[in-house]
């Protein structure tokens, strides 16, 4: 991130941004704009098709497996701890007998909610931060970059894990403090987008128009960078739900009666010397699963809009 | 050129500050909690009420970060409330260990990510780099103590090559004399990190190869394993090395799960269990640290472009 502020204010980079690229090409993409432009990614990317496929493979197995494979998620019952893969349970049990196959649509709920809930709070408050950073310009604008340039120099998970020990974590309360650690990169993301668009042609003329503040943010500035902003929720679900998986494991997840993928994972874990693979395995395979085809989608999209994007 | 690392290192000043009274402002949100956190749920409020009296943390917010601020600046980060001692002893016995797990680290995942990226970009779309973009996909989205534990499962369980965690020795030289113990959490961590390393190598690699004076290279007649190596490498380089200079605030947090699964003794288990137990001065000395390392690791980055881009000129600046 602070490669963008060295590379801006800092030394001097003679051309080596944007130069050389086929002229052609870049107005075409400018032409077709980014919401089509997207659609059209999915149509011809093929790695873009197998990321959104294999998300609503998940999504389906979560949310509508739980129909049509009904187990019991609630009631603890050590007589039937441990058990290994068998006819009456798939996937086998875990140390508290709930049928892992089960557990895995159960946490895959949480896991899925969480991600969405984290990005699209993130993209709201991401969004709205940067843009009026820059459409305001200014003192505003430097103030409220050098808030975020303080927070981005912190590790985030310095941050979370000083702020998960303050409070009891609950669902909501994760989604927040999630939240809060990836709206930075967001916002200069898209304070970068409305620096670039708001000296655009097509802005001053609307502006020429009559048009005001609101309109241009909502017809023209929003819709030209919706698909950075795409780009960056669909990163910022895959990295949400690993980094939930990460607190899992330093035991600072969802509290006991939630399930979610890091949990039965990092609980997994404890006993894989004990040859209970299938505690394991499982829940590795479907988490990494579902984090690449986010990624794979959005990186699809970031290559059909040729931006370079800062990964956080 | 002066000029410039003086305005540079004036701003990152002003982060750190603005670090530390954050970190200050967040770990006293729920006052009490040290005391609480170090004598046990069984304390008694004239037992607490000691402990704060003892450790200043019953004064003004403002007072407390004054005090703090004047400390820093004799070169005193306090004591630990949990372990009781000198906070500067307790960073001056962990980190070099961190500056040898991270520096390992990075210059392996550097040595594996940059030929790799330069090679997708060189056969973009092709079935190699396909392949290694999988390799990659997969690495980045794989939970990092997942990772871990599979090469404990395999190096150290079913084949007994490689020992699971770090002996519990004092200095870097100790640690040297047992690398075999340094193999797994360095491998870890490098490949963590080479994923988002080689993506980078591999799209400014992509870009560097649509320039005009690659063209030119390419028109005299220059042979493609030049270009790469004279031409696109260095062109390329240019975002891998703000990424390994932002990588040195990790310092601290980078590695707190390696080192809570393989044991490594260092800042970042220092930190993970001093933010379950609330000791509150190694908070605040480590984020001291987090801090000057990001300036440091910024400084040297630009430093680096120099060296890499002669293009780059700091007086103006």
């Amino acid at each position: 991130m602070a490669a963008l502020d060295a590379a801006a204010g800092g030394p001097e980079v003679a051309s080596l941004d944007g130069a050389g690229r086929p002229p052609g090409s870049e107005e075409a993409r400018a032409r077709r704009g980014s919401g089509r432009l997207i659609l059209a990614t999915f149509r011809e990317n093929r790695l873009a098709v197998i990321g959104l496929g294999l998300v609503v493979l998940v999504a389906l197995f979560c949310f509508v497996g739980p129909v049509f494979y009904r187990t019991n998620q609630v009631t603890v019952r050590l007589g039937l701890a441990t058990l290994p893969p068998g006819a009456r349970h798939p996937l086998g049990t875990d140390a508290s007998g709930y049928d892992v196959l089960g557990r895995l649509m159960l946490g895959g709920q949480s896991s899925l909610e969480l991600g969405l809930a984290v990005s699209l709070a993130t993209t709201i408050v991401g969004t709205l931060y940067g843009a009026v950073a820059g459409l305001v310009g200014g003192l505003l604008d430097a103030v409220m970059m050098r808030v975020v340039d303080t927070f981005l120099a912190i590790p985030s998970l310095v941050l979370l894990l000083i702020l998960v020990n303050l409070f009891t974590p609950n669902l909501w309360i994760i989604i927040a403090l999630l939240t809060m650690l990836s709206w930075l990169g967001t916002a200069r993301l898209v304070r970068g987008e409305v620096l670039t668009l708001r000296t655009r042609e097509f802005v001053q003329a609307a502006r020429m128009m009559g048009a005001g503040d609101g309109r241009i943010v909502l017809r023209h500035l929003v819709p030209n960078a919706i698909g950075v902003i795409v780009v960056n929720a669909t990163f910022t679900i895959a990295d949400a739900i690993l980094t939930l998986a990460a607190l899992s494991f330093l035991g600072l997840g969802l509290p006991p009666p939630h399930a979610d993928w890091g949990t039965m994972l990092s609980d997994g874990l404890n006993y894989l010397f004990d040859g209970y693979w299938w505690l394991v395995y499982p829940a590795a395979l479907i988490l990494i699963i579902t984090v690449v085809a986010f990624n794979m989608i959005g990186d699809a999209i970031r290559d059909a809009l040729d931006v370079r994007l800062q990964r956080p | 050129m002066t000029r410039y690392l003086l305005r540079r290192v004036g701003q990152a000043a002003a982060v750190v500050v603005g670090l530390m009274i954050l970190t200050f402002v967040m770990i006293h949100l729920e006052p009490g909690s040290a005391a609480r956190a170090t004598l046990g749920p069984h304390a008694t409020a004239g037992r607490i009420a000691i402990f704060n009296s003892t450790y200043g943390l019953n004064q003004p917010l403002y007072r407390q970060f004054l005090t703090y601020l004047d400390q820093v600046a004799h070169g005193n980060l306090g004591t630990s409330y949990s372990l009781q001692q000198p906070v500067s002893t307790l960073i001056a016995q962990r980190l070099p260990r961190d500056l040898l797990l991270l520096g390992l680290s990075t210059v392996l995942a550097l040595l594996l990510a940059v030929p790799m990226g330069i090679y997708q970009a060189a056969r973009r779309n092709g079935v190699g780099d396909y392949a290694l973009t999988g390799v990659s996909f997969t690495l980045y989205s794989m939970p990092d103590f997942f990772f871990a534990f599979l090469l404990i499962a395999l190096f150290s369980v079913q084949l007994h090559l490689l020992p699971p965690d770090v002996p519990q020795v004092a200095s870097v030289g100790a640690l040297l004399a047992d690398p075999q113990a340094l193999v797994l959490p360095v491998v870890t961590l490098a490949l963590v990190t080479l994923a988002s390393y080689s993506r980078y190598m591999r799209s400014s690699a992509i870009d560097v190869l649509a320039q005009d004076y690659i063209l030119v290279a390419r028109a005299k007649g220059l042979p493609q394993r030049l270009i790469l190596l004279r031409h696109v490498l260095r062109n390329a380089l240019l975002p891998v090395i703000t990424m390994v200079g932002l990588s040195f605030s990790w310092i601290v947090a980078g590695a707190v799960i390696v080192e809570e699964v393989f044991n490594y003794p260092g800042m970042g288990l220092l930190f993970y269990q001093a933010a379950t137990s609330h000791d509150f001065p190694i908070l605040l000395g480590s984020t001291l640290v987090v801090g000057v390392a990001t300036v440091l690791g910024n400084l040297a980055a630009d430093v680096a472009y120099g060296i890499v881009d002669p293009r780059i000129r700091y007086g103006r600046a």
